[in-house]
């Protein structure tokens, strides 16, 4: 009944390979747009963008770079928190070799050197496959991660061993570094999330990201039909990695401000890969909704007792939230394996023949 | 299973729906004194953390429970856990600004490394008491970090003068090897650069193990090293699980405890007793009072333990690093205390608390009227120097509990400071624009 296409009809071919062509779909995501664009800005407040809006975008843009890699080209990933320092440490390293070049503009391009890493580790996934992959990726991550320990050119001979964004303007406003107003901060992150998954939505539906999902459903049947394994999967591993790598990249320059090697580690990695598992493999709504899971709900968990006047020692929160969050992982899991992105499938078809299921 | 999946549904739009509830701001009381205090009860580092946090929360909760506040004005405390974890640090950050946080207290050098540049912006001072980044000691170019009493490169200097004194004078350091043992973070490599100075001036050589903070509960491959390398003095700047295995470990090969010395951190009741009987010997730098035998303690346990109003153990009392948390809110009560009465407000701002703790004055005879004679080294904070570089004692682990093992010992100022403000120099260079000083001076 809400959700019904009868009636809607397509003219054109034009029409019929629109990216949403259903009409509820498209005022579903307007009304998102809206919202991300219009209604946050206007209401929220510091801790709600500083802390929730931004580091959801930026572990939502993770998690579909690596869904990119492992939910569409089936290449189990997970090296993606190193990847992820990759892109960090580029950008550090390049706006301190440019000073005044752009720092958007450095961010992006930061994503390129992750990509040329990402590829190189890609290598062994023409031989290897499933959970042997995974440890040849384990291997870049460890590995990267001592380089950033271990190479001190990375972060400029600091004596802590961190990075540290400094201030950039552009246009007049503060984009990076303390200064700048979470606002400007969430508007430059949410432009380019939303940015990048607009291009990867257009991209998994065309010629690319079909060849990926052949290589993933069935790799011999691919290459029979013309679909070269090593290009495809390579260039999966590298557009996942760019992705992973601008994702990183911000996440120092307009989340965390200062990054020490640890804020890159199997953690991350691993974090990430629970979205995508949780979200669903294969989706890029999906990685929205298990970024949304996996960082906002402890963060809401934390910080909802104090703001409803419940006192309860910090400690038993933070223990609390660690139980009710694994718990609800588990939870899901056994009710739809395939993650959020199912169950919101299963949703709109409830919605579909509702009031009168069959 | 269908119920099953409708349940799943339900709970996914509730979640949604819950969301939009943390949009709205808290409001914010202004008759007290808010003062967030950023812990870790949780995690790797929590061994170490509870102790802190419980001395940090008892001390001000007795003010509280005992003097009504400081100066008549009660003080509002809220504890956010960070589990020793840089985003969690600034999320807790971010989720208490807004309330009317005069300090705050990160207990981690990496989340002091990330408020460093928001301290200034949002002009709440940080107040890293001996820990964090060593250069913020020049207050001419961070108005808004204190590191009273010491910055690490002040204790790296007093263990190489006591090791000197050891050998019967600093030129006899020559030749000698002395171990450094480090947790791979930003902490642990604060004092390199200090020691490597040193090590070129007294010409000992400085052996580096690192241990990464993921493996600082496995240290036999560093302590497989150190008995190859036989090294004369081990040194350890370590934290959380790493200090108690470390201790294990030295016991294990025989290395010599008495010339075995920690940092301030490592100096925690529990690190010292993993080791057993063989421990004994062990040292480690301080600068808070050893024992409960003080009459503020007594209050705290009068006033908060006893009515129940605290979860610390009561055996834990006077131990290294509850006094140290004391120590922490002693400081803090003391910046709130200066701040009142430089300002004549009652209820102040973090930017009255910056001038109170930069116009911080604890001396012998104020620290008696606290019930804190002995307690810690008398401590002065100028608009030039946030650490003051205080004198540290090092003190002995008898096989049952600390014992003070050496005087007052001053730390090697005319190397440190110099260093420090180069530091400070370098760290302003590479995140220019860094804002100048323009906050008057209240001394």
């Amino acid at each position: 009944m809400f959700y019904r296409e009868a009636g809607q009809f397509k003219t054109s071919y034009k029409a019929d390979q629109a990216l949403f062509p259903i009409l509820q779909d498209r005022i579903g995501i307007a009304a998102i747009l809206l919202i991300a664009f219009v209604v946050i800005p206007a209401f929220a407040n510091d801790f709600f963008l500083t802390s929730i809006m931004i580091p959801f975008l930026i572990f939502a843009l993770a998690a579909i770079g690596l869904n990119v890699l492992t939910g569409y080209c089936g290449q189990l990933s997970l090296g993606t928190g190193a990847f992820m320092g990759v892109g960090a440490y580029a950008a550090y390293k390049l706006t301190s070799i440019f000073p005044d070049a752009n720092v958007i503009v450095m961010v992006l391009v930061s994503g390129v050197f992750s990509a040329a890493i990402g590829a190189v580790f890609g290598l062994p996934s023409l031989r290897i496959k499933g959970l042997y992959l995974a440890v040849t990726t384990l291997a870049a991550q460890f590995f990267l991660e001592w380089c950033f320990i271990r190479i001190p050119w990375l972060y400029n001979y600091n004596s802590s061993g961190a990075i540290e964004v400094p201030r950039r303007e552009m246009f007049g406003f503060i984009v990076t570094g303390a200064e700048a107003l979470p606002i400007t901060r969430y508007f430059v992150v949410l432009c380019i999330t939303a940015g990048i998954a607009y291009l990867m939505a257009n991209v998994l539906r065309g010629r690319i990201g079909r060849s990926w999902m052949m290589i993933r459903d069935m790799d011999i049947a691919a290459e029979l039909m013309g679909v070269r394994p090593l290009q495809t999967k390579l260039m999966a591993f590298a557009v996942s990695s760019y992705i992973c790598g601008v994702a990183g990249a911000m996440m120092v320059f307009f989340w965390l401000n200062a990054a020490e090697p640890s804020s890159y580690s199997i953690r991350l990695s691993f974090q990430i890969l629970f979205m995508v598992i949780l979200g669903g493999l294969g989706s890029l709504g999906g990685a929205f909704m298990g970024a949304a899971f996996i960082w906002i709900l402890p963060v809401l968990l934390k910080f909802v007792p104090g703001a409803l006047g419940i006192d309860i020692a910090a400690e038993t929160v933070e223990h609390a939230t660690f139980m009710i969050v694994g718990a609800l992982i588990i939870f899901f899991l056994i009710v739809e394996p395939h993650g959020f992105a199912r169950l919101w499938q299963i949703a709109k078809q409830k919605l579909r023949v509702w009031p009168f299921p069959y | 299973m269908k119920d099953f999946k409708q349940l799943a549904l339900g709970t996914a739009v509730a979640l949604g729906v819950g969301l939009t509830g943390l949009m709205t701001p808290a409001a914010q009381a202004q008759d007290s004194n808010y003062v967030p205090l950023l812990t870790y009860r949780t995690g790797p580092y929590a061994g170490s953390g509870i102790h802190i946090a419980n001395g940090m929360h008892d001390y001000l909760k007795m003010l509280n429970e005992r003097d009504g506040g400081i100066g008549g004005v009660r003080l509002e405390l809220e504890e956010c856990e960070t589990g020793y974890n840089a985003q969690k640090g600034v999320e807790c950050y971010e989720a208490t600004k807004g309330k009317g946080a005069l300090v705050y207290n990160p207990y981690s050098t990496g989340i002091t490394l990330q408020l460093i540049p928001k301290a200034g912006v949002d002009k709440i001072p940080v107040l890293s008491m001996g820990y964090g980044l060593s250069a913020a000691a020049d207050g001419n170019v961070f108005p808004w970090v204190f590191n009273v009493p010491d910055t690490y490169w002040d204790g790296a200097s007093v263990v190489i003068k006591y090791i000197g004194e050891q050998e019967g004078g600093l030129e006899n350091l020559k030749g000698k090897k002395i171990g450094y043992l480090f947790l791979d973070a930003g902490y642990g490599r604060e004092p390199i650069p200090l020691l490597e100075q040193l090590a070129e001036k007294y010409g000992f050589e400085l052996l580096q193990y690192p241990v990464p903070g993921a493996e600082m509960q496995n240290q036999s491959s560093q302590w497989l090293n150190v008995r190859r390398d036989r090294p004369d003095y081990m040194v350890m700047w370590g934290w959380g699980a790493m200090n108690p295995t470390a201790v294990k470990e030295a016991v294990k090969i025989r290395f010599p405890m008495d010339k075995f010395i920690g940092v301030w951190w490592s100096a925690g009741d529990d690190d010292a007793a993993a080791g057993g009987e063989g421990a004994k010997g062990y040292k480690a730098m301080n600068f808070s009072g050893v024992g409960s035998d003080f009459p503020a303690l007594a209050d705290i346990q009068k006033h908060v333990i006893d009515p129940g109003l605290s979860s610390t153990d009561a055996d834990t009392i006077g131990g290294t690093l509850y006094n140290r948390g004391v120590l922490n809110s002693v400081i803090i009560a003391e910046g709130i205390r200066t701040a009142q009465e430089l300002t004549g407000k009652k209820v102040i701002t973090g930017e009255d608390m910056r001038m109170g703790l930069e116009a911080l004055n604890l001396d012998e005879a104020r620290l008696e009227e606290l019930g804190l004679k002995g307690f810690a080294h008398p401590m002065k904070v100028t608009c030039e120097d946030h650490a003051g570089s205080h004198p540290v004692f090092i003190q002995q682990w008898d096989g049952k509990k600390w014992q003070q093992a050496s005087n007052w010992i001053e730390p090697m100022t005319d190397i440190v400071r110099p260093l420090l403000e180069a530091a400070a120099k370098d760290y302003a260079e590479k995140n220019a624009p860094w804002p100048a000083r323009t906050e008057p001076c209240p001394n």
